[in-house]
């Protein structure tokens, strides 16, 4: 007989758990006590969301659930955020949460909240264990119900007295949910119609988003457009689908997007959306695409085809395997016509890296560092302006462009950076945010030095909450409240508190050098960027 | 336009609350919801009227389908189901309207399950419209109260909405 505790650190060593992105407290420490005999890592994070945002990292750079463990009650309620960021995103997670007592649930006791019902709307499922007994199970679906289908959050909510009960340990060899078997393959008939789309199509077009990474299927993505040369564009959460560089690639779609995506948008008579969610924001895809055009939606989630836009052939399954089945069935390649002319227009925007008459030009900046990074380097978008200059102009070959793209989350890129670099040590992983985000991250520096990650970081500063004060000039008759940083500390100084080296630049004529810097120090480096307050988004 | 929904699901706590949690939150509009055990205690039938178009109605099946717990989803056709509902009505009444009363009752085929010297409580099962019909012949007397449970349906004939 074992205790639930030692079931719980068992069953995630059953699953092959290596990191725990953590904050201890009473309700937990049960756990902690068995986690430190065994050989899962633990990092000390300095706030529970950002447990959950590093787990996130994680998750998307390892392919494989992040996990994230806090204790009851103000614990639980700071993993909500992360946990809303990662379900809105699509990233695996399995969340522990301690809790009290089971003779003392529902009876608003210290630290006692009603956590799996506070985030039903951000887990695609929860637990609240009862028997110790139950605890092997209960892992051992909650990994696979974080990591398949499409995935998301799942949390698992374990009172104190559980985690000290005994149980006779065994892990299930299989799980057996009968609610829940998601599909995989494409209905043939379906894939069949959509390789008929494609050969009457003279002006098709792929838009894809973050489901193609679920699916691990970049390479399938890059084989089948240029096997039928179909141009793409792709959503926030799609960029580095194909490198950036790609003759085929367009650029992000949306309010925030390149024109020429846009304009293919409304141009496209086919239109072939992978892993997306046709959401508002980014993609505006419902009042953009024109009456006639033919849309094909793929996507794992049956849900989320038909939702936000009609589709014709809708086709549920992974997308990796969709792509197969399509290319399997060997749909025309189409001719050079509608390529040649996106790309003639794609050449003719020339984007704005002119230098500034005061402080960096951002967007220069993003292009440059993306350039000098190694080709497989991650790079972190925080949210806010810095998130539309990053997105706009970063370049991503064969690495990873990480965001909170769905719920917008400021303060996600330090603690996915840490995430990110401890699912991959040898990748150059950067976080760019603003001063406004970075303020509500900062504390994490200590998590950086305590376990040596060696992340870059680059702050866009320009003492506003820059997105804001643009829609207050634009919408709000130019009423700035609220978006007014002053007060903020000096970065360099902070930065030096932690021991971490930094550099600060104002003027385009450093840029080279301090990224040359960054990159060339080895181990964690600061760089901050002084931008003109009024400069734009776009 | 009403649409019914079958619904079959794991019988464990939390379900109906995620359920219904779920309809909150997607503004979805529930008409009724009943819920019971079926003939194996691991499943739950929950029993859905949903009002909107065929849009809200796909939504919500799909939605529902998303759900771990969720085992299987039928709209079911509108004109091919049996449906019925369970009403008690308790009414306020002299000695000279307990006849009247009575025939009503009778009519409509309901029953007099409680009587005092002051109130009498009729019990009703059927398909909701007729209950609709039994409801606002009672009004014209004093009604204290009602309790009346969802809809409940099963399509005719050997169709089936089961695991």
């Amino acid at each position: 007989m074992i205790t639930g505790a030692e079931a719980i650190v068992r069953s995630l060593e059953h699953e092959g758990v290596e990191i725990i992105f953590g904050y201890p407290g009473a309700t937990v420490c049960p756990l902690y006590d068995r986690l430190s005999k065994s050989n899962i890592k633990h990092i000390l994070v300095r706030h529970e969301q950002h447990a959950g945002h590093a787990a996130s990292g994680y998750a998307r750079i390892k392919h494989k659930p992040g996990v994230c463990m806090t204790t009851s009650g103000p614990g639980a309620t700071n993993l909500i955020t992360a946990l809303g960021t990662a379900y809105m995103d699509s990233i695996p997670l399995v969340a522990i949460t301690g809790q009290v007592n089971t003779e003392l649930l529902g009876r608003d006791v210290f630290q006692e909240v009603d956590i799996t019902g506070s985030v039903a709307p951000f887990t695609k499922y929860s637990y609240l264990v009862k028997n110790a007994a139950d605890i092997p199970r209960i892992i051992k679906e909650a990994f696979h119900i974080a990591s398949t289908g499409r995935p998301g959050p799942v949390l698992i909510d374990v009172p104190v007295n559980v985690q000290n009960h005994k149980l006779e340990f065994s892990m299930p060899t299989e799980v057996n949910l009968r609610g829940y078997k998601p599909t995989i393959k494409g209905h043939v008939g379906q894939i069949k119609r959509v390789c008929k789309a494609i050969n009457n199509a003279s002006k098709p077009l792929l838009c894809v988003g973050g489901g193609i990474f679920n699916a691990n299927g970049q390479d399938k993505l890059r084989q089948f457009a240029e096997t039928v040369n179909i141009p793409i564009v792709s959503t926030m959460m799609g960029i580095g689908a194909v490198p950036t560089d790609h003759p085929l690639y367009l650029g992000m779609l949306g309010i925030h997007g390149k024109t020429v995506a846009n304009q293919a948008i409304s141009d496209a008579d086919l239109l072939i959306i992978i892993g997306a969610r046709v959401s508002d924001r980014a993609v505006l895809l419902p009042a953009r695409v024109g009456k006639q055009t033919v849309i094909v939606h793929i996507d794992i989630d049956p849900a989320e085809i038909g939702k936000n836009l009609s589709t014709l052939i809708p086709v549920v399954g992974d997308a990796r395997e969709i792509l197969n089945q399509i290319m399997d069935m060997q749909p025309d390649k189409k001719s050079d016509e509608w390529t040649s002319l996106l790309n003639y227009k794609k050449s003719k925007i020339k984007p704005d890296y002119q230098p500034r008459e005061f402080g960096i030009n951002p967007k220069a900046f993003v292009k440059l560092l993306t350039e000098k990074l190694p080709d497989d380097h991650i790079y972190c978008a925080d949210v806010g302006q810095n998130q539309i200059w990053s997105a706009a102009n970063c370049q991503i070959k064969t690495g990873r462009f990480l965001t909170s793209g769905g719920l917008g989350t400021m303060g996600y890129s330090i603690p996915a950076a840490i995430g990110a670099k401890l699912a991959k040590p040898e990748k150059t992983v950067v976080a760019v945010c603003g001063d406004g985000a970075f303020q509500m991250n900062m504390m994490e520096l200590a998590t950086i030095c305590q376990n040596n990650v060696e992340i870059k970081i680059v702050i866009m500063k320009n003492n506003k909450l820059g997105l804001v004060k643009e829609i207050q000039k634009n919408s709000y008759n130019n009423n700035e409240v609220a978006v007014d940083l002053t007060g903020s500390p000096d970065i360099p100084t902070i930065a030096k508190a932690y021991g971490i080296p930094s550099r600060t630049i104002d003027n385009m004529d450093e840029v080279e050098g301090a990224i040359n810097e960054m990159l060339n120090h080895k181990g964690k480096f600061l760089v901050e960027c002084v931008v003109d307050e009024n400069e734009s988004s776009i | 336009m009403k649409h019914t929904i079958s619904v079959l699901v794991e019988n464990k706590a939390g379900v109906l609350s995620r359920i219904s949690g779920l309809f909150a939150r997607r503004g979805f509009n529930i008409d009724s919801l009943a819920v019971g055990p079926t003939e194996d205690k691991n499943i739950s039938r929950i029993t859905l009227l949903v009002e909107g178009d065929d849009y809200i109605a796909e939504q919500v099946t799909k939605q529902l389908n998303k759900q771990i717990d969720v085992i299987k989803v039928k709209k079911l056709n509108q004109q091919e189901i049996t449906r019925r509902e369970l009403v008690l009505v308790k009414v306020k009444m002299t000695a000279a309207q307990r006849g009247e009363i009575i025939d009503i009752v009778k009519i409509m085929q309901g029953q007099i399950v409680d009587l005092s010297h002051t109130t009498m409580t009729v019990e009703m099962c059927d398909r909701p419209d007729k209950i609709d019909i039994l409801i606002e012949l009672l009004s014209q007397y004093n009604i204290i109260e009602v309790a009346r449970t969802g809809t409940i349906a099963l399509q005719k004939g050997p169709e089936s909405v089961s695991v």
